[in-house]
């Protein structure tokens, strides 16, 4: 288990130097313009890269059958946070809906 | 400008309802790491020391297969480097603060706190060139990134006492895939965005059994140039 530490604290350090980087590094100087569009276009990238897996790969094989809860409930939970723009509402649906897709679903 | 209080307090009130999809996670990062075999105390430091979510699940999965020290390493240190990217989206708002502001700001700096302070700086404008330092936003960013690791503490410590009473057939876990869809959806305004997010999508998927998790930085990097081509044509027309 000291091993075990070791690595949660290299991993915490590590962690840490990815975060402080750029905050760090850059100081004065300005980010050039197509740095910033590109930055801007993180968020959308990285966040679907996690999504879509967690919805159509459950259990690390593809499903995009409609006895896919995941699928079902995470294209409803989309459907909400485009027209209300609301996170809980988003979450509280996307959850409904997977418990009750389970219940219904073969 | 709002006072440093009441960016603050906006910061706190921001950060709310991504936690209603943090506090299950960091209970079931909990429930996983004690039926891993890591003590009670050291899964509750790893929460504070490496306080990245999907990288703490992954190292439980690491340490149930064994895995050497110097691989569980680099696979931390792979999932997370993502945040390089939000840090240096930050960065150019957080040149003037103090070295120390800098520190603990780059600390705090997770999806979750990163997701609602930069729509904060894009909403909010930037006071006059002439007096910076009448720009107060990084308080929001304080007040979200410590609502963000307070919860995170407190629903790991929840997790690890709760063990296993919460069924997995409960699938709490989803509730990470549908915060980031609910904070994806509002930033596919235009075409380059759309284009970013879903070739990411797609490459995500057909790299998912890389090793490391490299499909996830393949995906990011893939969608940010296919993103960023679409953008130029867009500005050359």
């Amino acid at each position: 288990m000291t091993t075990f530490w070791w690595v949660m604290i290299v991993s915490g350090l590590a962690t840490f130097a990815i975060r402080l980087s750029f905050i760090l590094l850059i100081g004065e100087r300005e980010v050039a313009p197509w740095a910033r569009r590109a930055l801007r276009l993180v968020p959308p990238a990285v966040l679907t890269a996690i999504i879509v897996p967690e919805m159509l790969l459950p259990g690390g094989e593809l499903d995009v059958s409609l006895s896919n809860g995941r699928l079902l409930a995470g294209a409803l939970a989309a459907l909400v946070a485009w027209r209300t723009r609301n996170v809980v509402l988003t979450i509280v649906v996307g959850m409904v809906a997977l418990w009750l897709f389970k219940a219904v679903l073969p | 400008m709002t006072s440093r209080f009441g960016q603050f307090i906006r910061g706190i009130q921001a950060e709310l309802p991504i936690l209603i999809g943090v506090v299950p996670f960091g209970m079931i990062y909990g429930v996983l790491a004690l039926s891993a075999g890591i003590p009670p105390a050291a899964a509750q430091a790893m929460s504070a020391i490496v306080f990245a979510g999907s990288a703490q699940i992954v190292l439980t999965q690491l340490v149930v297969a064994s895995t050497p020290a110097l691989v569980m390493i680099l696979t931390v240190f792979v999932v997370n480097l993502r945040h390089a990217l939000y840090s240096a989206s930050m960065a150019p708002h957080l040149q003037r603060l103090n070295p120390f502001f800098k520190l603990l700001l780059a600390y705090l700096l997770t999806d979750e706190a990163y997701a609602v302070t930069i729509l904060h700086y894009e909403k909010v404008p930037a006071p006059d060139a002439d007096c910076p330092e009448d720009d107060r936003r990084q308080w929001f960013f304080l007040g979200a990134g410590l609502a963000l690791w307070s919860s995170w503490q407190l629903s790991t410590a929840v997790g690890i006492f709760l063990g296993a009473i919460v069924p997995a057939s409960w699938e709490l876990d989803f509730t990470l895939a549908l915060t980031f869809i609910a904070l994806v959806v509002p930033t596919l305004k235009d075409r380059s965005a759309q284009t970013a997010a879903a070739t990411a999508g797609v490459v995500a998927l057909l790299a998912f059994h890389l090793p490391y998790k490299l499909g996830l930085i393949a995906a990011a990097l893939l969608g940010v140039g296919i993103g960023l081509l679409v953008e130029r044509k867009a500005l050359t027309q």
